[in-house]
């Protein structure tokens, strides 16, 4: 207790504040000029990219790296990997987050937030994978939401509400899994439509696939990593069995991880091969794809197994940021340099700085939101009135 | 590979005959890299 008293009553004026206060106030004026001027005042996005970083960064990386939470409670709820519980309040806050923070991205987007709800209570187009992607993301974001309020409710010392919810976790956590394969592979689906825009390579009918499964790639990897910056940081707000379970969640996960990146190789393989795209390999797209393909797949999977097999923990924390930029440089890909692959240079996109500034305000609007919870709510420890519940 | 294809039962002939036998190069594969994953210091 000793150490939480001191790390408390640390300063506010740290370097990492005084970043976030300019992050924040450069956000804040982006944020002014973009909804009073429109989109063209912040963006380099035209008529033909009128989706730029806030789509392939915020969203599809945002909702990529979010899923360690269905990830987690399905091995722990569903599968029984009970030796991985504590891995699973972490996890799902950063879904929560995530999610909320994608919806926040998507606000900058497409613009007047008053109309958010519009798709489900004015106007459905059901005949739209769009609409399906927007049902399932707030559906979801309302299960992690309800899945992270037991750790506010005991913070907040309700216990009747934190005991209800806690009775609702396996109904959660399925509908949780269910909502985050329909909507990560429908993410995927989206490119179906375009597949004279996207380059061959990136294009397949097993894109969903794709999408579903570098999203459990991300959400395993983005667990572990999540993990070491919280040893890093709020080591001193961790209970025991937090400390003891950390080791075998950085083996189990870096060793599902590789087997999944392993096939997930095999079945991108697969894709170039069914659609017989063999000879695009050849051209500066495919090298790029290669690079994508084994650098940052084939790769992280040897490196995880090495990690694994081997037990060490270092390479594993490494690997999981290898693993989360390749599935980053996948969504890119995917979602900018692949796309519109056929336009001159000249009309290529490329961001605004200040498309970019809102993307870092946003993650610094995460990462201080984070810190806040984490440092009140019982996330990195079991409350002492419930330590038996678990 | 950059066999020209008159028809599209030519083209699928060529295309599935190929993702077949990658098919089951993954499934020896993935059972081989199993068995690399699982072994090491974990099996102590």
């Amino acid at each position: 207790m000793a150490q939480v008293t001191t790390a408390e009553h640390k300063s506010i004026f740290s370097l990492f504040n005084l970043i976030a206060l300019i992050v924040l106030g450069f956000g804040v004026y982006i944020t002014y000029l973009r909804f009073t001027g429109g989109l063209a005042a912040v963006t380099n996005l035209s008529d033909y990219n009128p989706w730029g970083i806030w789509i392939s960064f915020d969203l599809l990386c945002g909702v990529a790296l979010a899923a360690g939470g269905y990830v987690t409670s399905a091995a722990v709820y569903l599968f029984g990997m009970k030796n991985y519980h504590s891995a699973v309040r972490p996890a799902v806050l950063t879904g929560f987050l995530g999610y909320a923070l994608v919806v926040l991205a998507l606000q900058y987007d497409v613009g007047r937030p008053w109309r958010l709800p519009y798709p489900l209570v004015v106007q459905q187009g059901t005949t739209s994978v769009l609409f399906e992607v927007g049902l399932c993301v707030a559906m979801y974001l309302t299960v992690l939401f309800v899945e992270f309020s037991p750790a506010a409710l005991e913070w907040l010392g309700l216990k009747k509400a934190r005991n209800l919810v806690v009775k609702l976790t396996i109904l959660l956590t399925i509908f949780g899994v269910v909502l985050s394969t329909m909507h990560q592979s429908s993410l995927g689906s989206l490119f179906l439509i375009a597949p004279s825009k996207l380059h061959p390579l990136w294009y397949s009918p097993y894109i969903p696939i794709y999408f579903f499964v570098t999203s459990i790639i991300a959400g395993l990897s983005m667990v572990i990593f999540e993990s070491t910056l919280s040893h890093r940081f709020f080591a001193y707000k961790m209970d025991e069995t937090h400390h003891k379970e950390a080791n075998g969640v950085t083996l189990g996960f870096g060793k599902a991880a590789s087997y999944v990146l392993a096939g997930y190789f095999a079945i991108k393989v697969m894709g170039i091969s069914s659609g017989n795209q063999w000879h695009f390999l050849k051209t500066g797209y495919g090298t790029w794809y290669l690079v994508e393909l084994l650098g940052f797949v084939a790769l992280p999977s040897l490196l995880y197994a090495i990690g694994v097999r081997v037990k060490s923990l270092g390479l594993i924390k490494f690997t999981s940021v290898l693993a989360i930029l390749g599935v980053i440089l996948n969504r890119f890909n995917v979602c900018l340099v692949a796309f519109n692959w056929q336009l001159p240079s000249s009309e290529r996109y490329f961001p605004h700085w200040m498309e970019i500034g809102i993307s870092v305000f946003i993650v610094m609007i995460g990462l201080l939101l984070y810190r806040f919870i984490v440092t009140r709510m019982p996330i990195l420890y079991s409350h002492p009135d419930y330590q038996d519940v678990h | 590979m950059d066999h020209v294809f008159y028809t599209l039962q030519d083209f699928l002939l060529h295309t599935e005959s190929v993702t077949y036998l990658l098919v089951i190069a993954t499934l020896v594969g993935m059972t081989l890299f199993w068995l690399f994953l699982a072994g090491g210091k974990n099996k102590d």
